[in-house]
C-alpha cells in the first residue's frame, strides 16, 4: 500500500487538475468504463451502480457479510428519503469511501435514483442534482 | 529581514517550480533538509510488574502481533482473537494452493509455481521506517532491496509517442535538459523578474549545465553528454566497431503535451526514496516471524461480535467466523483492539461518544492488485528491466517487476495492476476472472509478450475483502483535526492500534507505532493502579 494513502489524499485535493484533460480523450467511446483515474465518466445511474456501487453492495444489491458487513440496498428501508443516500455518497461513512469528487450532483441523483426504485424498492419521488447540491458541504 | 539574495532565490525556487512541475520543486526543497523519521526510538521499555494483568488483543495483524510480542514479554497475559485463520492481516502474500474467497463468494485459488508469491498488500518499506526495520532485524527476517525506481522501465501514455512505452531515462533526462536549457537562456539573457547576483548567476548555470546534461553553450541536444544520460543509439562497446551513437532526445514540445512528465518525481518522494526493502520470500515473513515469537496465544477464526467493558474488565463476544454457532466470550482486564475502523463501527462497542464519534469518521480507501505469472521473465529477458516500476495511464495504473530472482531462467510475477480510486473501484466491482483479464489485455499494449507468455493471475480488490471492508482508513484534514485524538486515547479499558491511528496511513509502520504507543499509555495506565 503506501502510495494507496498519498492518492488517497491527493486525489480529494489535485486529482482531476493534474489527470482531468489528459484522459479526456479516453471518454469519446461509447464505451464511457475506465475512463478518468479520477472521475467516473458514466452518467447513467444503472451502469454508475454497476461501475461502483456492485463491487461492495453486489449485482443483486444484497450486500455481503464477513468480519463486518456492507448493508443490502434491496428492500431498504433507509431509502425512503433520498438525503440519506445521497449523503452517504457525497462524504462517505464507514468502509465506504466518499463519492463526492468522483460523481458530479447528476450523477449522484442518477445512481441514487436507480438504487430506490430497483431491488426491491419503489420511491417514486425522483432526486434532482439541484438537490444534491444542496446537499453538499 | 531575509536579504535580497535570499528572496530572489526563493523566487527562483517558485519558478522552477511553476515550469517544470512539482519534481524539481521537490529536488529543490529537499536540499532544506525538512526530513524526519517515522519517530521510532528504539525497542519499547515496559517496566514494571503489571501483576498478571491480562490483554485481549483484537486482530493479528502487524499491530496486534507486536502487541502480544510486548506486552508478554512486559509480564502481561495476551490472548489474542483473530477473524483469519492465520496471522498477519493485510500484511499477507498469495503463493500456488492458496485459496481466497472473497466477499460475495467469487473463490479464487492461486496457480502459482513453487516459490513463487505476490504481495497483495504491502509490499515495500522505506528505509526510515525504523520500527518495522528494527523488528525484522529482531526476529531474523531476510530482507532484500524493492526497487522502486528504474530507469529502464517505462512511462506510457496512450495518447503519447504513438502509444510507445517511454524508457524512464529518457524522459527524465530529457525534461531535467529541456528545464536547464530554458533555464540557463533566462538567466543569460537576465529575463528573470528578480535580480540575481553575479555569483548565484555563475553557480546557477554551472549547475544548470551539470543537472540537465547542457553542452558547452548551455544547450540540450543530441550528443554524447545526453546520450550519458538518456542512453545511446548504440551503447559504447569494445573492439572495432566500439564507437558510440548519441541517441536523439525527445522534442521537448512532444514531451510537455504527452502527459508522461506526470510519472517523474515518484522517487523523490520521502517515502520512495531509495533504498527500500521487501522480505525475502514474501511480506508475509514478517508476521510469520512475529507469530512464531508470539507463541500459541493467537485464536484463529474468531469473529469479533460485541466488545463490552465494565468497571472490572472487559468482555468480547466472538463466533467461528467459518462454522458460526454459539457465540463465546473471553475476558480480560484491558483491551487493545486493532479492528479495522472499517468493520469495528459495526461491532456493538460500549465506548464513550468521542471515540464512537471518531470510528465513525473515517471511510476506506480502495485498492486493487492483480498478481500474473508469466512462463518467462521477458522483461528482463528482451527488455533489461530488472524491478522497479512500468507508469501508465492505462487503468492498471503500473506495472511492478518483481525485486527478486533476477536474471533467473523460470517464470515469474508482475504485479500486473495497481489503480487506486475510480480504476480501483470499476475493476473491484468486476468478477475476479474479468479483472485478470483486463489486466493482461491492457498491459499487452506495454508487453506485447503477455499474449504468448501469460499464464494466470489473481486479482485482490480491497473493498472485497472481507476482513479489512477497503484498503486503508482515509482520513480528511477535518476528520483529524476533531477526531484523531479522541480515537487515539484510551476509554476506559479499551485502547485502540493499527494504520487507521497512525499519521502513516496504509503503511506498517504506522500500524506498528501506533500499537507501541498505545501499548505505551496502556502500562501507564496499568502501573499507576
Amino acid at each position: 500500500m503506501g502510495v494507496a494513502s498519498r492518492i488517497g489524499a491527493l486525489v480529494l485535493v489535485v486529482a482531476s487538475a493534474l489527470f482531468g484533460e489528459a484522459q479526456s480523450a479516453h471518454s469519446q467511446s461509447a464505451d464511457l468504463s475506465f475512463g478518468d483515474p479520477y472521475r467516473l465518466l458514466q452518467r447513467d445511474g444503472e451502469a454508475i451502480y454497476r461501475a461502483i456501487c456492485q463491487g461492495c453492495h453486489m449485482p443483486d444489491g444484497q450486500g455481503a457479510i464477513g468480519a463486518g458487513a456492507y448493508p443490502p440496498l434491496a428492500n431498504d428501508p433507509n431509502l425512503e428519503a433520498s438525503g440519506y443516500p445521497i449523503v452517504l455518497v457525497l462524504e462517505g461513512r464507514r468502509a465506504m469511501p466518499p463519492f463526492g469528487r468522483t460523481l458530479d450532483d447528476g450523477q449522484i441523483a442518477a445512481v441514487v435514483n436507480y438504487v430506490r426504485t430497483h431491488f426491491g424498492n419503489h420511491h417514486t419521488d425522483v432526486a434532482s442534482a439541484a438537490d444534491v447540491t444542496s446537499l453538499r458541504k | 529581514m531575509e536579504n535580497p539574495g535570499e528572496v530572489s532565490r526563493r523566487q527562483l525556487l517558485a519558478r522552477i517550480g511553476t515550469a517544470a512541475g512539482s519534481a524539481v520543486m521537490y529536488q529543490a526543497m529537499t536540499v532544506l533538509g525538512l526530513a524526519a523519521d517515522s519517530g521510532y526510538r528504539g525497542p519499547i521499555k515496559l517496566e514494571g510488574d503489571p501483576k498478571g494483568a491480562k490483554v485481549l488483543i483484537l486482530g493479528a495483524g502487524i499491530a496486534g502481533l507486536v502487541a502480544a510480542l510486548e506486552l508478554r514479554k512486559a509480564g502481561y497475559h495476551v490472548e489474542v482473537l483473530e477473524y483469519n485463520d492465520r496471522v498477519g492481516g493485510r500484511s499477507w502474500s498469495l503463493r500456488g494452493g492458496d485459496r481466497y474467497v472473497e466477499l460475495g463468494g467469487a473463490a479464487q485459488r492461486c496457480e502459482f509455481d513453487a516459490g513463487l508469491y505476490f504481495n497483495p498488500g504491502p509490499w515495500r518499506i522505506p528505509y526510515h521506517h525504523g520500527g518495522l526495520l528494527d523488528y525484522c532485524r529482531r526476529l531474523n527476517v531476510a530482507l532484500e532491496p524493492f526497487v522502486q525506481v528504474n530507469y529502464n522501465a517505462y512511462v506510457h501514455a496512450r495518447d503519447a509517442f504513438g502509444g510507445k512505452p517511454q524508457r524512464y531515462r529518457e524522459v527524465v533526462s530529457d525534461f531535467h535538459g529541456n528545464i536547464a536549457e530554458l533555464l540557463a537562456k533566462s538567466l543569460a539573457q537576465d529575463k528573470l523578474d528578480q535580480p540575481v547576483s553575479a555569483d548565484e548567476k555563475q553557480a546557477l548555470l554551472a549547475a544548470l549545465r551539470a543537472w540537465g546534461a547542457l553542452d558547452a553553450d548551455y544547450r540540450y541536444r543530441a550528443g554524447l553528454i545526453s546520450s550519458d544520460r538518456r542512453g545511446y543509439a548504440k551503447d559504447p562497446g569494445g573492439g572495432l566497431s566500439a564507437e558510440p551513437m548519441p541517441s536523439r532526445p525527445l522534442a521537448f514540445g512532444d514531451l510537455l503535451r504527452s502527459g508522461v512528465w506526470r510519472r517523474l518525481g515518484t522517487d523523490l518522494t520521502y517515502e520512495y526514496q531509495t533504498t527500500m526493502f521487501q522480505p525475502v520470500g514474501g511480506m508475509d515473513m514478517i508476521p510469520k516471524a512475529f507469530g512464531r515469537a508470539i507463541g500459541d496465544v493467537v485464536r484463529y477464526n474468531a469473529k469479533v461480535t460485541e466488545i463490552h467493558q465494565d468497571d472490572h474488565g472487559v468482555t468480547v463476544t466472538y463466533v467461528d467466523a467459518t462454522r458460526g454457532g454459539t457465540p463465546r466470550t473471553a475476558r480480560a482486564d484491558w483491551c487493545l483492539c486493532t479492528i479495522p475502523l472499517s468493520i469495528l463501527s459495526q461491532i456493538p462497542l460500549n465506548v464513550g461518544a468521542a471515540m464512537s464519534a471518531a470510528i465513525d469518521a473515517v471511510p476506506y480507501g480502495p485498492g486493487l492488485k492483480v498478481g500474473l505469472q508469466f512462463r518467462r521473465r521477458f522483461w528482463e529477458q528482451d527488455e533489461a528491466i530488472y524491478g522497479g516500476i512500468t507508469y501508465t495511464d492505462l487503468p492498471i495504473w503500473q506495472i511492478g517487476y518483481p525485486s527478486t530472482g533476477y536474471n533467473s531462467a523460470g517464470k515469474g510475477i508482475l504485479l500486473g495492476a495497481y489503480p487506486f480510486w475510480s480504476y480501483a473501484f470499476e475493476l473491484t466491482s468486476l468478477p475476479p476472472v474479468e479483472r485478470v483479464k483486463k489486466a493482461v489485455a491492457w498491459g499487452a499494449q506495454i508487453h506485447p509478450q503477455y499474449q504468448e507468455e501469460f499464464e494466470n493471475g489473481i486479482a485482490v480488490g480491497w473493498h472485497r475483502v472481507p476482513w479489512s471492508l477497503g484498503c486503508f482508513g482515509l482520513w480528511s484534514d477535518a476528520a483529524r483535526r476533531e477526531h484523531y485524538k479522541n480515537l487515539c486515547a484510551i476509554d476506559g479499558r479499551i485502547v485502540l492500534a493499527g494504520e487507521h491511528a497512525s499519521y502513516l496511513p496504509a503503511w506498517q509502520e504506522g500500524a506498528l507505532l501506533s500499537s507501541l504507543d498505545a501499548m505505551t499509555r496502556l502500562h501507564q495506565r496499568v502501573m499507576a493502579g
